[in-house]
């Protein structure tokens, strides 16, 4: 017997199906998690649903905690775009919260521009961040998989150190940053909610980095190389700028995922300023099969999950971290899935009627 | 002969890919000791047939018969031992280990053990038998291509081969080489192997098959004994259904040179450390400078560097007086220079991504299809349309994904992207590599186009009647160098096969 895969032709419907396939999926393999938790499964998810989407308050909860896996996801679907493996979004988007949150607490820096300021200087120390392992690879040929991933432990330590130093609250001696300025504080787009910039500037960037994917050259030279570095080699593209420019995006679209933290949540740096955003990028733009529109569903549903599983574990007794199951598992659903879409599983078995020489 | 039962026997096979209908009701058979000539264009079926025949595939109707009994095919594995061996282009070989090692993989062994004596022992009598011999202890890495095939023929025979199905297996060859298959097979074959030969060559065809099956559209056409009144028209009208057109080519005066390469060190492949001696090449206005040699002797290197991928490691090259020593490929393509890549999928386009975008691939920047760095969607609809149409694209519909066209619509779509701007130098690398008869006529049509527009062209080739049929000149590389250069007259197959392995015989010196 022999189990393959054969490729069968592309279809929409199978296309656009399969990310809601796989996601259904996940959720009944969780229920078994739940159960075993002693939970009632249905009971469990209904909770999830209406703590996550069932109300104003809830909804724009979701929102702001999805915002930035949005830009988390779309720094890790520019990056995977071109193959250039970034699983730093985590350390990048820490720098980029630890810059703001520096700008946001400058007394002398004009006003007006604290805010534009903590935005330019998050991107900017996540583009840097993420720049050191694409030159790295592209002139050493160092693998940024580890590089990009170390990056990530170094960065949460450096943060923990200024937290236990210099950044230290000298009265309390809580290790939290110092609050930024009243004026640094993200402006609510929404009265008497908590929907603030961050979120608008998510649904920015997702509508800018669909356009310059699909109709810029630039984004063009991203997909060729990522399809086939070779063909864009031959097209006259230098791979190592495509890669590093790349990278530069990437980190700065990490990096503002910290900024929005900052200015538009916690108003310091913490240790745990990121419930692991960065990591959740990478499955946010899987699930979104790499298409910057998809981006945002995706991140809404990881959001949902996150903020229902919070009341869930509250009302049932099972762990929080059954939201970290379902992130888990939905990515090797859509993994497979994604396979699957395009190829068939065949099973041949061949008949014995003749004995083996 | 037909007394024999058929040691493999194909019972109205039907193979199914979606909605395309590959192989048709296919029946005919193969007698122990008999050579089957397999004909037919891209697309005829030819391959698929012989992966269902191998277990690669299933098929959707119809059986298989090996020595006269049914025969469903699991795997691979399960085909091999029923004596079924198949000896592809590339060869599937560990390039680290030694000729004894790679013929032992998946031998049963000895009590678990390799049994090296054993198998040396079988490669002995092999050589005795069949004259083909390998010394057991070379590196693979160290073997040539004609190599390389004799090593996959023997590790088919060694597995008791009965059955040994050859995919266009002199595509690689030099004449002299093939001529040593060709003594192999007629061993083989008065020893009771049957062997089914696919290829394009019709020649070689005439020569060694006893029989000739012709697939067209999935079907067979032709079912016929080789009695050596068969000529060449014949089977080409066998095989595309219609005399094909035969392309013209018009003598004519040669212009100003126009790229010319002076002491160029190419760089050798796989970081070699013998240095290979410079290439001197002059290719005029109008004029079509063929390479051959067999492959792996620098033609790849050679258009690359032209092309600017790679930079030689020193030299002179020259576009119009222009000096474009250690050009990048951009700047090469701004001087004038279309590149057509041997490796379509593996470098002249972007598999998944769709016809119109590889049309415009290396176009991305040329101010008709983009301005301030966005492309100008019109423009790039409207240049994909008109290539389709001028070049009869198939599908012609924008949106596919380039990878699913066929061999031949892929080489099209390099071809007329390359062309659409009137390059002033083409580098063309085996351009009809896998065409059918009708595809070749017309790549072949569009260099002769070109060349009485003065373009200068380098066609590269392992087909050596295509590079005798279109140069001006013929030039043969070996060894990472040009050891020949001939003109048109001078140039013979005996001559180029000659130089082909190295045994330089020059007819009128290295041209200036």
């Amino acid at each position: 017997m022999n189990i393959l895969l054969r490729p069968r032709p592309s279809s929409r419907l199978r296309e656009l199906t399969m990310p809601f396939v796989a996601v259904a999926a996940s959720l009944a393999i969780c229920s078994f998690l739940i159960l075993i938790a002693g939970a009632n499964p249905l009971r469990a998810f209904s909770i999830m649903f209406s703590a996550a989407f069932g109300g104003q308050f809830e909804i724009t909860e979701t929102l702001v905690r999805a915002a930035p896996m949005v830009l988390t996801g779309l720094a890790a679907l520019v990056a995977l775009r071109a193959k250039f493996w970034n699983i730093g979004g985590e350390g990048q988007l820490l720098v980029g919260a630890m810059a703001a949150a520096y700008i946001g607490t400058l007394e002398w820096w004009p006003v007006a521009l604290l805010v534009p300021g903590m935005l330019m200087a998050a991107a900017m120390a996540g583009a840097i961040l993420c720049a050191v392992p694409a030159c790295l690879k592209m002139y050493l040929r160092v693998d940024e998989v580890v590089t990009t991933l170390m990056l990530n432990f170094i960065v949460m330590f450096l943060l923990a150190a200024l937290l236990s130093g210099p950044w230290k609250d000298p009265v309390s001696g809580w290790t939290d940053s110092p609050d930024i300025l009243r004026a640094a504080e993200f402006p609510i787009l929404i009265q008497r909610t908590s929907l603030h910039l961050g979120v608008l500037v998510a649904l920015i960037a997702t509508i800018v980095i669909g356009v310059v994917m699909k109709y810029s050259t630039f984004g063009f030279s991203i997909r060729v190389t990522g399809e086939n570095p070779k063909a864009a080699h031959y097209a006259g593209w230098r791979l190592a700028h495509v890669i590093i420019l790349v990278a530069l995006l990437s980190g700065a679209l990490a990096g503002l995922a910290g900024a929005g933290e900052v200015g538009g949540v916690q108003f310091q740096v913490i240790g745990s300023i990121s419930a692991g955003y960065g990591y959740a990028g990478l499955v946010v733009a899987m699930l979104a099969r790499l298409s910057a529109i998809g981006v945002i569903p995706a991140a809404i549903f990881l959001a949902g999950i996150g903020t229902g599983a919070d009341e869930m574990s509250r009302q049932t007794g099972v762990p929080f971290f059954i939201a970290d199951a379902v992130q888990g598992i939905s990515l090797i659903a859509v993994l497979i899935a994604m396979t699957l879409a395009s190829h068939r599983l065949v099973v041949i078995r061949g008949s014995k009627t003749r004995s083996t020489v | 002969m037909s007394a024999n039962p058929a040691v493999l026997q194909f019972n109205g096979i039907t193979k199914r890919f979606g909605k395309v209908v590959a192989n048709e009701d296919v029946s005919f058979e193969l007698h122990p000791g008999e050579v089957i000539g397999l004909l037919g264009e891209n697309g005829a079926g030819k391959t698929t047939l012989m992966n269902v025949a191998f277990g690669l595939y299933r098929q959707d109707a119809g059986e298989i018969l090996v020595d006269g009994e049914v025969c469903q095919f699991s795997s691979t594995a399960h085909a091999i031992s029923q004596g079924i061996g198949m000896v592809t282009q590339h060869s599937n070989v560990v390039e680290r280990h030694t000729v004894l090692e790679n013929i032992m993989v998946g031998l049963p062994g000895r009590g678990g053990r390799l049994d090296h004596a054993g198998t040396i022992m079988l490669l002995e009598s092999l050589r005795e038998d069949y004259g083909l011999w390998l010394a057991p202890d070379r590196l693979v890495s160290s073997l040539a291509v004609g190599e390389r095939q004799r090593l996959d023929i023997i590790r088919t025979l060694v597995r008791r081969a009965r059955v040994l199905i050859l995919d266009e297996p002199t595509s690689v060859l030099t004449p002299q080489e093939t001529e040593g298959l060709f003594a192999a097979i007629s061993a083989l074959q008065s020893d009771g192997v049957g062997v089914i030969f696919i290829t394009h060559k019709l020649a070689e065809v005439r020569r060694i098959a006893g029989r000739v099956v012709v697939l067209r559209h999935g079907k067979v056409t032709a079912n016929i004994e080789n009695d050596g009144a068969l000529t060449n028209e014949e089977l080409a009208r066998l095989m595309c259904g219609h005399e094909p057109e035969q392309v013209t080519r018009h003598a004519h005066k040669l212009g100003a040179p126009r790229l010319v390469m002076k002491a160029v060190q190419l760089q050798s492949p796989g970081g070699k450390l013998q240095i290979p001696a410079p290439v001197n090449l002059t290719i005029h206005s109008g004029e079509v400078v063929g390479i051959a040699g067999v492959s792996g002797n620098g033609q790849v290197e050679l258009a690359e560097t032209l092309a600017g991928m790679v930079v030689a490691k020193s030299g002179t090259v020259k576009i119009d007086d222009r000096d474009v020593y250690g050009s990048t490929p951009k700047e090469m393509q701004a001087a004038g220079l279309a590149y057509v890549p041997e490796d379509r999928i593996g470098v002249g386009l972007a598999g998944s991504m769709s016809l119109r975008e590889n049309l415009v691939l290396t176009y991305a920047d040329h101010p008709r299809f983009s301005n301030w760095g966005w492309f100008k969607l019109r423009e790039v609809e409207r240049f994909g349309n008109e290539l389709i149409k001028a070049y009869d694209v198939r599908p012609a519909n924008l949106d596919t994904p380039v990878g699913l066209f066929s061999g031949g619509n892929q080489q099209k779509i390099i071809v007329a992207r390359e062309l659409a701007f009137g390059p002033k130098v083409l580098v063309i690398a085996q351009p009809t590599r896998g065409l059918d008869v009708a595809s070749t006529n017309f790549v072949h049509r569009e260099i002769m186009q070109l060349r009485s527009q003065g373009c200068a062209v380098l066609l590269i080739s392992d087909d050596l009647d295509e590079v005798m049929q279109l140069s001006d000149r013929v030039a043969v590389m070996y060894e990472n160098t040009i050891v020949c250069d001939l003109s048109r007259e001078k140039a013979s197959v005996e001559k180029i096969g000659l130089a082909m392995t190295g045994a330089v015989e020059n007819g009128d010196g290295i041209a200036a």
